[in-house]
């Protein structure tokens, strides 16, 4: 499908508007635990569209945008009534209203079927394709009439955002601190889901009742998963949803060519399963808490580990004078601690490529470098066996595996605090000798053997 | 009126048909609703339903494409069901490995997952084979017009999804009220709450044909949480949460199809509304007039204990008292006063002489135990809980009321007194001692 100036532009220009204006009121839903209340909201305007329509009898009526929001609104407050005076659980509350709400609207709708031509798929889908065929003059411009609807819509909610900031984040992060700081919570609650009724209605007639969620919740869900800061969060999540819209939009046009002669698809669809697409990128790459991220992050913390119990049994092996080869470190790695083979053969080349170990006639020797970490993390093995043999009242035969976890997180002011608490004997419970902390000055590694 | 009459009676074949199978899914709806409502997944059910729009789609497309029609009903709802389950282990999945919490991994699935579903409706729509698919129907519903397989296929799923619920209700009932102790006690607490999704997913599949994507929500939600008025105990709950969704489910197709141009599938949650309504407002164990009610009678039980206790101090019970000492005894207006006066004396506890107050001999025996139940209270307060004696009356207060006869006598012991009314610790507002 080839781009038609006048008509896809106005259509990505309509898609990120409504982006705009969804990420304000869908990141503090996100943000509340109410992310859900989008989609009540959405499916509950249905009878007020509905009645605003019976009224007016034509579809481009301000009453059908007033019985919307009133019905949203009503649907909000509804269910927080139910919630705390039914003592319904406030999920069950929320589907208890909507539904009887749309299963109205869709009665009404029905009952008016025959002399009004209002299609209940397009209050669903919304008509964004439709969109700049129906044009209004304002100013001298012509301009799709959802357009300055929805300018109208992003400016408020900007607004608001800058009005009340304040009283949203507290609100959102810490009510019971709000309310004790003397801020009215349950006004800017009602002020929040005003803004989120307007919005979904606003939209709706761009992106349908239901995509309207999509364009809420989960751009907020993905900044969220980017950033742990409100800014950073109401930025990315504009950013990330105006995106979505406009590769929505393309991938309605292209994507459906892929499977054969079909022209396009439902570019409210597609927009809602960019957002989708985001999120799982956010999901998987996010700085943070991305889950490609924390597996990078175990497995470079597992190598460490593996690398300092390598270089530790280097040092044992020097002690015993039973001299290891890197075979023999590897096999003793992995049969005496959680990993696997993969990094334990890493760990060996680690500590051979950072110049601490040495090989001679194929035996692991340490370097002056290695000699001064491996008896660091000695002491502190050897510390920690030692306090928690007298300290902690453990058995002699049961400290190695407790000092083996506490030994790859012990600095050098926790291992001084220790030797300050045990007898100063130099020597640990299976009667081995503590290195000392300037390990550097008593000769190297040929003067630690016994 | 003879319509009315046929339709009411079930004397047509396809009304019977239609009648059966939506009371047996609202039946089955009901039974694992009230599950849902109580394992707190309420609104999984939701994300269940919009999920199934993508899984017809791309079953639709999938059969198109190995040369069949594409309309093959049983492939489609097994697209439908797998789609719902592959949605609900999503949230799960989301919940488990990102900080986001409940809500917004269903948000996030629900809104995605239905903007597959349309993107791929209008794929088929526009191809040349496609159109008429008649796959939006999975959206409202289509009551009326279901036809005499789809009724059975109903039926026989509805009955087979209440069977599990019956054959499983003790695992599942300590999965919705304990989680924890069912994990200690070697439940696999994993498997159960994946059964109870299948179990919501089947409903779903079976439900869209009837009433439609959205409004299956309802049937499972609405019925359990007016029964949760009513009663306290799971299986009761579950008894009348499959009843009213039967109830309902006839209601519905009685209705619309008695009534012109009235959608099965709304007017089978309408009902269910209305029932909810009445539930809501009258339900034994937690609706709104019993709630008030417990109020309206607990402030009256205070109000004489404290008008009574008020009497006695003033008095110690023995002369009368003047109606304007007992204004000044706490902070309570003149008008409430002189109810509670009134209330006292039809009750026979006292008797009035123009102003005065005299306790009557029933009255101030029941006054004395009053007063007797606050001290002890008091002195337990003062020895065991380290309260001043300036302090305690206001915490005595606030507890006396509720104090059974096995506590007082609980306080007796424990602060060894028998039968004595022990003074008070403190001095008595409005009385000089």
């Amino acid at each position: 499908m080839t781009w038609m100036w006048g008509v896809d532009d106005w259509i990505i220009i309509l898609g990120v508007m409504a982006a705009l204006a969804c990420a304000i009121p869908g990141t503090f839903l996100l943000l509340r635990g109410m992310s859900m209340m989008g989609d009540a909201i959405s499916h509950a305007v249905l009878p007020g569209i509905a009645i605003g329509f019976l009224i007016s009898g034509t579809r481009d009526s301000s009453w059908m945008f007033i019985g919307a929001a009133v019905a949203g609104v009503c649907a909000a407050v509804l269910t927080q009534v139910l919630h705390r005076f039914g003592r319904l659980e406030r999920g069950a509350a929320m589907g208890v209203i909507f539904t009887t709400f749309f299963a109205v609207g869709l009665v009404l709708l029905v009952q008016t079927a025959d002399h009004v031509d209002l299609d209940p798929n397009c209050v669903l889908y919304g008509a964004i394709e439709l969109a700049p065929i129906d044009l209004v003059t304002i100013a001298g411009l012509d301009m799709p009439r959802s357009f300055p609807v929805l300018v109208v819509i992003c400016i408020l909610n900007l607004g608001l955002l800058l009005l009340l900031y304040k009283e949203l984040k507290i609100c959102s992060f810490d009510p019971a601190m709000a309310r004790a700081s003397g801020v009215n919570v349950t006004l800017v609650n009602q002020i929040h889901m005003i803004m989120t009724a307007a919005t979904c209605v606003a939209c709706f007639e761009v992106v349908g009742s239901i995509l309207v969620v999509a364009l809420l919740v989960v751009p907020a869900a993905a900044a969220r998963l980017m950033s742990d800061r409100l800014p950073i969060v109401l930025i990315l999540s504009l950013v990330i949803g105006s995106i979505a819209a406009s590769l929505g939009h393309l991938a309605a046009i292209n994507v459906p060519g892929w499977f054969g002669d079909v022209p396009e698809t439902s570019t409210a669809g597609m927009m809602a399963v960019m957002t989708g697409v985001l999120f799982l990128l956010a999901w998987l790459l996010a700085p943070r808490h991305g889950l490609f991220t924390q597996i990078l992050h175990r497995w470079r913390l597992r190598i460490r580990i593996a690398s300092e119990d390598a270089l530790g049994l280097v040092f044992r092996s020097i002690e015993n004078d039973s001299g290891m080869t890197r075979i023999d470190i590897r096999r003793t790695i992995v049969s005496f601690t959680e990993v696997g083979v993969v990094i334990a053969w890493i760990a060996v080349r680690r500590i051979r490529r950072d110049g601490l170990i040495d090989l001679k006639d194929n035996r692991c020797v340490l370097t002056e470098e290695g000699y001064r970490r491996a008896s660091e993390l000695i002491r502190s093995h050897r510390l920690w066996e030692a306090w928690l043999w007298q300290h902690a009242d453990l058995a002699a035969d049961h400290v190695h595996g407790q000092a083996m976890r506490l030994e790859h997180v012990t600095d050098r002011s926790m291992r001084e605090k220790l030797a300050a608490q045990i007898d100063a004997t130099g020597i640990d419970p299976h009667g081995r000798p503590i290195p000392s902390s300037n390990p550097v000055g008593d000769g190297g590694p040929e003067r630690s053997r016994p | 009126m003879d319509d009315f009459l046929r339709v009411l009676l079930l004397q047509e074949y396809n009304t019977r048909l239609v009648v059966i199978g939506t009371v047996l899914l609202g039946m089955a709806a009901g039974t694992v609703g009230s599950l849902l409502l109580l394992r707190k997944r309420a609104l999984v059910g939701d994300v269940i339903s919009h999920a199934t729009l993508p899984g017809v789609g791309l079953a639709f497309l999938f059969m198109m494409m190995f040369g069949g029609s594409g309309r093959w009903s049983p492939g489609l709802l097994i697209g439908a069901a797998a789609a719902g389950l592959l949605a609900a282990g999503l949230v799960m999945c989301i919940r488990r490995t990102t900080i986001l919490k409940d809500d917004a991994a269903m948000a996030i699935v629900m809104s995605t997952a239905f903007g597959l579903g349309i993107a791929v409706l209008g794929v088929i729509q526009d191809m040349p084979s496609g159109n008429q698919a008649g796959l939006e129907s999975i959206i409202f519903g289509k009551t009326a017009s279901m036809i005499r397989s789809e009724a059975i296929g109903i039926g026989i799923t509805a009955i087979v999804i209440l069977v599990s619920c019956l054959v499983l209700y003790k695992e599942f009932r300590l999965l919705c009220f304990d989680e924890q102790y069912a994990g200690s006690q070697g439940w696999p607490v994993m498997v159960l709450d994946v059964a109870l999704l299948v179990l919501g997913t089947l409903v779903t599949v079976i439900g869209l044909q009837a009433v439609g994507l959205i409004l299956i929500l309802a049937m499972l939600i609405i019925p359990a949480a007016a029964a949760r008025y009513w009663t306290d105990r799971l299986l009761m709950m579950m008894f009348m949460s499959a009843g009213l969704g039967a109830l309902s489910a006839w209601f519905g197709v009685t209705i619309s199809a008695l009534v012109p141009r009235m959608p099965a599938g709304s007017i089978i949650v309408l009902s269910s509304s209305v029932f909810f309504l009445i539930s809501l407002l009258l339900g034994s164990r937690r609706g709104l007039i019993i709630q008030i009610w417990h109020q309206i009678s607990l402030r009256r039980r205070v109000g004489r204990q404290h008008i009574l206790r008020a009497i006695w101090e003033c008095s110690e019970g023995r002369s009368s008292v003047h109606r304007d000492h007992l204004i000044g005894m706490r902070s309570w207006s003149t008008g409430r006063v002189a109810r509670l006066l009134q209330a006292a004396r039809r009750r026979g506890e006292i008797s009035m002489d123009s102003e005065q107050v005299i306790l009557t001999d029933s009255g101030g025996a029941q006054a004395r135990d009053i007063v007797r139940n606050h001290r002890l209270w008091e002195l337990f307060l003062i020895k065991h809980a380290d309260i001043a004696p300036t302090h305690v009356d206001r915490d005595a207060d606030a507890i006396e009321h509720v104090l059974g006869l096995d506590m007082v006598e609980e306080l007796e012991a424990a602060l060894s007194q028998g039968d004595t009314l022990p003074t008070s610790p403190h001095s008595i507002a409005g009385v000089q001692s």
